[in-house]
């Protein structure tokens, strides 16, 4: 076996969750079942259950995304992001490097507000 | 913290397989191979995500199976150094807090990456990280179990495991976890979710938390 490119592209979890959702539910329909398989989706999908991608949906990321690229933030920043969606100042400084430089403070709140706005936090967090 | 991989390998279809649609069983033997595994370099793999091409296929003397060479894409679970992430606390022990994702359990946030000061309370296998209060006084925290962590992944180290003995005999050599995860907390915002939660009404409300720690 052989690697081509170790980091083809990013996943959110979101668009994991959804991967392995079809999965599960394609491969309880043939009744095939792969032990190792099982369990990692098993495993992966109860752990996605409890972050914040389950009541995110495809539209909201992207305009999320859209929004997001007048700040020149990285990738792997956004996608933190996404993940999980900062609610406050600290949060923004934990996932934005040297966050004081780049972000002016209302940028910060613009942010903020627009995590609050496009993905909408759970009720039981 | 997922990331897509692009593989290339050659997928030997048995005989008895062949009534299914190779596509099929390509799908079914990847996933038998690579799902809930380690590649090294790689990461945790986690499920096929597609077959890009699927070259031609070889019968080779003596062998009664179809040999394909297929690329596709992987889904594995390799996080970003310095990414945050959010798991739970698994168990704590004198080298630190062992904190599992559900599916990867081997991260370990250790000593020199907890919040200072914190020490490692002996009765209840728990380390506790004591809060300054503006009074002189400390507050202690508890990191019980079953807490949610945000913590920040500082390196990664994957081990090549050995073959395991042959089944029957005892002479495995020990089992080492083939990739490691250490993570931090020594910054402010990282640590029990619960802790940063209302920061706020924590110098004002300290009952509350003692309650959640006994």
């Amino acid at each position: 076996m052989e690697t081509i490119k170790s980091n083809a592209a990013f996943l959110c979890n979101y668009e994991v969750m959804q991967i392995l959702q079809q999965l599960k539910d394609n491969t309880q329909k043939k009744h095939k079942r792969e032990a190792s398989l099982a369990t990692v989706t098993y495993e992966t999908i109860h752990y996605l259950q409890d972050t914040e991608c389950k009541i995110q949906s495809a539209q909201a990321i992207q305009k999320f995304l859209e929004a997001m690229k007048k700040y020149k933030l990285t990738k792997t920043e956004k996608l933190m992001m996404v993940n999980t969606p900062p609610r406050t100042e600290l949060e923004i400084q934990l996932i934005v490097q040297e966050s004081e430089e780049r972000l002016s403070e209302s940028d910060v709140k613009d942010i903020i507000s627009l995590v609050n706005e496009v993905l909408p936090p759970t009720e039981c967090s | 913290m997922f990331v897509l991989t692009e593989m290339k390998d050659v997928i030997r279809v048995t005989p008895e397989h062949f009534h299914l649609s190779l596509t099929e069983s390509i799908t079914t033997l990847l996933n038998r191979k690579l799902a809930n595994k380690v590649v090294l370099n790689i990461g945790l793999c986690i499920a096929l995500f597609d077959i890009t091409d699927i070259g031609h296929s070889y019968i080779l003397p003596g062998d009664g199976s179809s040999h394909t060479e297929v690329k596709f894409r992987y889904i594995v679970f390799r996080p970003v150094i310095e990414e945050i992430l959010i798991g739970k606390i698994r168990s704590c022990s004198r080298e630190g807090v062992h904190v599992t994702l559900g599916f990867f359990d081997d991260i370990l946030i250790p000593v020199n990456a907890l919040q200072h000061p914190s020490r490692f309370d002996e009765t209840d296998q728990a380390w506790v990280w004591e809060y300054p209060k503006e009074d002189g006084d400390k507050h202690d925290l508890f990191m019980d179990s079953g807490e949610s962590i945000r913590f920040r992944i500082t390196s990664e180290a994957f081990e090549e495991s050995l073959p395991a003995g042959p089944p029957g005999t005892e002479c495995t050599g020990q089992t080492v976890a083939p990739y490691k995860l250490v993570g931090g907390i020594n910054e402010p915002g990282l640590g029990l979710l619960s802790w940063w939660e209302a920061p706020e009404q924590d110098d004002g409300d300290d009952n509350d938390v003692d309650d959640n720690d006994e």
